[in-house]
């Protein structure tokens, strides 16, 4: 039976390149809906994907257009994960922080659709939620259900690889990564479990807010990285079943990745390096 | 670029080889074939899980080696190809070996150590598998399948018949844990395709019960092995 505490309604959000979307992504949104859910405290009613936009500048980013419509495609199958392409359609690269920001706004604001009473899916055809194997809970009318905290949060999700490049000089705001663990919280899902636990307890800024970090071992591993994928393809490899068969499509149809598309933005600073360095200069 | 892969071929084991947790082949074969509905070079075949008992490996690449020259003899080609091709005269019976396919077992780098498990294997047949058909072992990093190789006179014998494949993506996917998951109500989506997690939820497949089956028996192989040897010699 379900427990009669309160629960938070968490909505998580994946940022990054997804150079491609692989199913390591997918996995992230499943993992992490499983770890909150056995906590107890919490009901994940949403994931969002949000690539990051073109003036981000990383190597070998191609366009925003297709990472976006090839991430729609791998989430078609989900009735949770969406794909929002806010991020990628501004014109000049925003932190994290923001986008963070703007997804906490839209999700409290009365008039936005993907509101708290509309997040009961059954839309898509043939779907037999009763015979799910997961034990999530049946979704509720939430404006009458008591068991139901009033503010959603915002989580972002993650894996290791995010939380390390806090230390990377120039690339985050001291105050970002502080608002963000503050106010929103990490959900970060990674192999190296003591690793993490470490680098959390030999920071102060991370071991203050550690009770909003929430580590989660995956213990299916799962290291389908975009580059490796974007290395295979340059060579001619099969990357089937390491991403969504559409994707696998919708790449091969558009010829999207080549040694030349790995070439885009050689030489050029990522945008946050550009961004941070030139603040403190001033 | 000496070899062309024309098909693959999945293999359930049959349901008397006594493996922990094993369900019943009727589901492994469903499942498979469903995940293979989108493959258009890789297919399930029944025959080995609906034999009456287990059967050895080498047999199992005897029966398919068989079948497909079996189905070469058929066509027209088999007949075609016997005439001298226009083709380099290095070997003048060479010209008839690329009308012969090859059958080769694709593992993983945990099954060449199991050559070594007491009992499991018979010599001969390793000698066969190796010589005759040839392995295609599939490792990631940190796995050291030469080692294996290294370590045993027969393997390192036919090594040139063993083709090593280094996997860097590295995807542990392993059944066990899956099944694991599935037994605490957790997800597996993009770990198995769609349909075949739809079919596991449809038809209650994994669960506590399902994998205590066949707990504490011997595996066959070391069933059978254990009366042939050392009380007959």
């Amino acid at each position: 039976m379900e427990d009669p505490d309160k629960k938070t309604e968490v909505v998580l959000l994946a940022c990054g390149s997804f150079n491609p979307i692989t199913n390591m992504h997918l996995r992230l949104f499943e993992l992490a809906k499983d770890y909150l859910h056995e906590t107890g405290k919490y009901k994940v009613i949403k994931g969002i994907i949000s690539p990051v936009g073109d003036a981000y500048k990383k190597k070998g980013l191609i366009s925003a257009n297709h990472r976006v419509t090839m991430a729609k495609l791998a989430t078609k199958s989900s009735d949770w994960v969406e794909v929002d392409d806010w991020e990628s359609s501004q014109s000049e690269w925003l932190e994290t922080l923001k986008v963070l920001r703007y997804h906490h706004q839209k999700l409290l604001s009365p008039d936005a659709t993907n509101s708290l009473q509309n997040t009961v899916p059954l839309t898509k055809p043939g779907r037999k939620r009763k015979q799910e194997p997961n034990r999530h809970d049946p979704v509720k009318k939430k404006n009458q259900d008591p068991d139901i905290k009033s503010a959603p949060q915002v989580k972002l999700l993650c894996g290791s690889d995010m939380l390390e490049s806090f230390w990377i000089p120039n690339l985050w705001k001291l105050e970002d990564i502080t608002e963000i663990l503050k106010s929103y919280g990490l959900v970060c899902i990674s192999r190296a479990g003591n690793s993490i636990q470490k680098l959390i307890y030999e920071s102060d800024i991370l071991w203050k807010h550690k009770n909003n970090i929430h580590l989660v071992e995956e213990w299916i591993t799962n290291d389908i990285s975009s580059t490796k994928i974007r290395r295979a393809l340059r060579r001619g490899q099969s990357i089937r079943y390491l991403v969504p068969d559409v994707v696998q499509a919708y790449i091969e149809k558009n010829n999207l990745y080549s040694p030349e598309s790995e070439d885009r933005n050689a030489g050029v600073v990522l945008a946050p390096l550009q961004k941070n360095t030139s603040d403190s200069k001033n | 670029g000496r070899y062309q892969v024309t098909e693959g071929i999945i293999s359930p084991v049959n349901d008397d080889y006594g493996k922990k947790g094993l369900v019943s082949a009727r589901h492994r074969i469903a499942m498979a074939k469903l995940a293979l509905e989108t493959s258009d070079w890789i297919r399930v075949d029944p025959w080995e899980s609906e034999q009456k008992k287990w059967t050895e490996t080498v047999k199992v690449l005897r029966h398919h080696y068989n079948e497909s020259l079996r189905s070469l003899q058929s066509t027209k080609e088999f007949t075609k190809n016997k005439q001298p091709i226009e083709r380099s005269t290095e070997d003048s019976l060479s010209y008839q070996q690329p009308v012969l396919p090859e059958l080769k077992l694709l593992c993983g780098a945990d099954f060449l150590q199991t050559f070594k498990t007491p009992d499991l294997w018979k010599e001969e047949h390793i000698k066969e598998i190796v010589e005759r058909f040839g392995l295609v072992c599939i490792s990631r990093a940190g796995s050291d399948p030469a080692k294996y190789i290294n370590e045993s006179d027969l393997l390192t014998k036919f090594q040139h018949n063993i083709f090593l494949v280094k996997e860097w993506v590295q995807n542990e996917i392993s059944a066990t844990q899956i099944r694991y998951a599935l037994r605490r109500g957790l997800s597996v989506k993009y770990l198995l395709p769609d349909s075949v997690i739809a079919y596991i939820a449809h038809h209650n497949i994994y669960t506590e019960a399902s994998e205590r089956k066949n707990e504490g028996d011997l595996l066959q192989p070391l069933k059978l092995h254990k009366t042939v040897n050392p009380l007959n010699d």
